[in-house]
């Protein structure tokens, strides 16, 4: 501590230079912020996943539809403690496809799946005895926004209503919300009840997309998945049961690699400042030569000077990468709010702060070591020859 | 002139020192570098996809769809309604007089990525007879078509890349039924290169399907008047539920979410990569001026203008960040070109398989991003470097 004043100086020689590598330090950062954000958003869903949750698809694709005479024989298998379902309803609103997701659900199966979800008593209990009721995440309600109690006009891609007729409408009456900031994003759904739905659809009748089922022990899931396979292997509705992080996994792959993707753009900006900061540094102690000469006639000791260097460039990535963080985490809440709730809401996790100190911790050894090693090889006389 | 003449000096003097301080230059090089490169491969990858979708259909043909659905997947064409539809006097015939009309049915099929497991929802396209002579720029380039009535497959060239088990002579399992992959196909590049192919009748019973999901036809008279008759035809018959939509502009359609998606990422990261690498150049060129004061201070001295000096300085500043620029285009186009990737499409819920292009005119943006850096990081170097006063520079001695 007693050197910091020292360090201080030393790094602040130079102002503008200090100052302009500072930004760029501070700017990689923030990059390393933001591109982590959406790299844990993308992976939140298995992250979030319950290692108690099961789910069941039809075997050879997602979008065909399952019996919903499929939920006695899963329930009465062992370990299996609740099981619910759900349909995709292929939403349109305000002509725009897949706005969000709307699923037909059984009201209390559902929302007892899943209690990572927050919604108040009386409106889970208004959802439940409403046929046309529907619940809407808090941040979807907020983007559109609705009010409860009002109509829902939202029309299907898929299932026209008896009359042909594919505009629906639901009564809002509950909003859902979660505690957790990395489940937030879940919510970003429309639940509708089924009872309703089913009845009043032209086709489809008595099918559902996929079920869900809660295990009691989460040891048992592979072994649970077989059984319920089993129940309906060669009949005409084959399933596939996979743990809910599996199926998660699975489909962000889908979407390809996309941590390999920032993995990459964050190696491209880091090796771009490593250079820049390397040079900096290198620089600055090449114009001290002699400074740090007159440190070792009054004294110090090689180590101590080794450190001396090695800590400027310590507090230098320390100070940038830290302030870059910082922005980031102020910057996103900002990001969240313009983008309109169109994307899983972002957010610096503690993950991203590790990673940002390792990495900023990397750096600084590598841009500090070679002029710290230079220093420490200095003579005296020579330096102060200006040899 | 002799202002012209002064610059031309100077910046050859700066030009002929570069090799004697290779630090500051080259880091302003692989700064620029680095943005450039990261820009050009990001933006590949949305070129490519679009690219893709852009070169799917032509003009002269229709998809049908139920109204009001924006996919095939979500849409239904029912049976009676497709083979009406088919008849009706705004589609071509061959020469036989049969419409060129095929009904279609789209379901997914689920598929690992080569070396992988987890499945990915793969395309599956059961098309008629008609559906060859429509497309006519499709082409069976290895094995032969699939018969009719039997469970034979053909998949497109990108799908069979990008997927396990979609190569000729192999067998894949999809619901209840084996089928047999005999041939592989080529469409130009297009989406329908990520599909697979089967008779729609044989596929129709193995999926158990009772409907199509969308018509795609060649118009009569492809003008916008015939395309208009053929519209109106279908929305006055009350029989049909159906939008009629030329093809390419369906398809474009379809590329919106995910290459806007990847644009938006594209252009954020390389802004803020652009600030940095601007400060790094600024870095370098006020270093790359105090190193040179004395000579700046003893030309000034001798009657050359504060002006030449700016501008030889950002011409050097501009000279580094094109070679950056260059070198980042470079990297990208050797790096990314050609790739092949495929993604889930989110119009579509299926997979897309494309080729990153880098094109000319995203290497032209690239190096335009450099040019700004690094006029953006020269120009202050320069100014100051014309105004430090003659006498403080040359007692720096």
């Amino acid at each position: 501590m007693r050197y910091l004043p020292l360090l201080w100086a030393g790094l602040f020689r130079k102002k503008t230079r200090t100052i302009l590598t500072l930004l760029s330090v501070i700017v990689a950062f923030l990059l390393l912020g933001l591109l982590h954000a959406v790299k844990v958003a993308f992976e939140s869903g298995a992250e979030s996943a319950d290692a108690k949750r099961l789910l069941t698809t039809a075997r050879y694709s997602i979008i065909e539809p399952l019996p919903i005479a499929h939920l006695r024989p899963i329930e009465r298998v062992a370990g299996v403690v609740g099981v619910a379902y759900a349909d995709w309803f292929g939403a349109k609103y305000q002509n725009e496809s897949n706005a969000f997701p709307v699923f037909a659900v059984d009201p209390t199966r559902y929302l007892d799946m899943y209690p990572e979800f927050t919604i108040p008593r009386e409106q889970r209990e208004a959802f439940v005895k409403t046929r046309t009721g529907a619940v809407a995440g808090r941040r979807l309600v907020d983007r559109f926004g609705w009010t409860l109690g009002q109509k829902l006009p939202i029309s299907s891609e898929i299932h026209p209503k008896a009359d042909g007729d594919m505009n629906w409408a639901f009564d809002l009456v509950g909003i859902l919300d979660a505690d957790d900031p990395a489940q937030r994003g879940n919510t970003d759904v429309v639940l509708i009840n089924v009872a309703y739905f089913d009845e009043a659809r032209q086709t489809g009748k008595g099918k559902t997309g996929w079920y869900i089922e809660r295990i009691a022990d989460p040891a048992r899931a592979r072994a649970i998945s077989v059984e319920i396979d089993r129940l309906f292997v060669n009949s005409p509705d084959e399933t596939k049961t996979q743990p809910e992080k599996e199926f998660a996994v699975g489909f962000a792959k889908q979407i390809g690699d996309m941590g390999a993707l920032v993995t990459r753009i964050l190696a491209a900006v880091f090796f771009t400042i490593l250079i820049l900061t390397g040079n900096a540094m290198a620089q600055s102690v090449r114009e001290r030569i002699p400074e740090l000469a007159i440190l070792k006639t009054l004294g110090f000791s090689d180590g101590k000077v080794t450190a001396l260097v090695l800590a400027e460039a310590g507090l230098l990535l320390l100070l940038g990468g830290g302030l870059g963080m910082v922005i980031a985490a102020a910057l996103l809440p900002v990001l969240n709010g313009a983008t309109g709730g169109r994307f899983p809401p972002l957010f610096v996790s503690a993950d991203t702060w590790l990673l940002a100190t390792a990495v900023a911790v990397t750096l600084a050894l590598a841009v500090g070591l070679p002029p710290a090693l230079r220093a420490r090889r200095l003579k005296i006389v020579d330096a102060l020859a200006g040899r | 002139m002799r202002a012209l003449n002064q610059i031309v000096q100077i910046t050859l003097v700066n030009v002929r020192t570069m090799p004697q301080r290779p630090g500051p230059s080259l880091v302003v090089v692989i700064g620029i570098a680095g943005v450039v490169g990261v820009l050009v491969s990001v933006l590949a990858m949305s070129e490519g996809f679009r690219h893709t979708l852009a070169s799917t259909g032509r003009p002269g043909r229709v998809i049908m769809l139920r109204s009001g659905s924006d996919s095939e997947l979500s849409s239904g064409v029912p049976r009676d309604q497709a083979a009406l539809l088919a008849t009706l006097p705004g589609i071509a015939r061959d020469a036989g007089g049969r419409p060129l009309a095929s009904a279609e049915l789209m379901v997914m099929v689920d598929l690992p990525r080569r070396g992988e497991t987890n499945p990915n929802n793969v395309p599956f396209r059961g098309v008629q007879p008609a559906a060859f002579a429509i497309r006519e720029e499709l082409q069976v380039v290895e094995g032969r078509p699939f018969r009719r009535g039997v469970r034979e497959v053909i998949a497109g060239r990108k799908a069979s890349r990008q997927f396990a088990g979609l190569s000729v002579g192999s067998r894949i399992a999809f619901r209840d039924s084996d089928w047999t992959v005999v041939g592989l196909f080529e469409s130009g590049g297009d989406v329908h290169e990520s599909e697979v192919w089967a008779d729609a009748e044989v596929a129709m019973s193995a999926f158990r399907r009772q409907g199509y999901q969308s018509l795609t036809a060649t118009l009569a008279d492809g003008s916008d008047s015939g395309f208009a008759a053929l519209k109106e035809s279908v929305r006055r018959d009350p029989r049909f539920s159906i939008s009629v939509l030329r093809e390419p502009e369906y398809y474009a359609k379809q590329a919106t979410t995910l290459s806007t998606l990847i644009n938006v990422l594209g252009y954020t990261v390389a802004a803020f990569m652009a600030v940095g690498a601007m400060f790094g150049a600024l870095n370098c060129m006020y270093s790359a001026v105090a190193g040179r004061q004395v000579e700046i201070a003893t030309l000034r001295a001798i009657g050359f203008g504060g002006a030449p000096v700016v501008v030889s300085v950002m011409i050097e500043a501009l000279l580094l960040a094109l070679v950056g620029g260059a070198v980042g285009g470079a990297a990208a186009y050797l790096y990314c070109d050609g790739a092949s990737l495929s993604t889930l499409n989110f119009n579509t819920f299926s997979q897309v398989a494309f080729a990153l292009r880098v094109t000319p005119r995203l290497l032209a943006q690239g190096l335009l991003w450099a040019l700004i850096i690094g006029a953006a990081g020269g120009l202050f170097p320069a100014i100051r470097a014309a105004r430090v006063p003659v006498t403080m520079a040359l007692r720096a001695v």
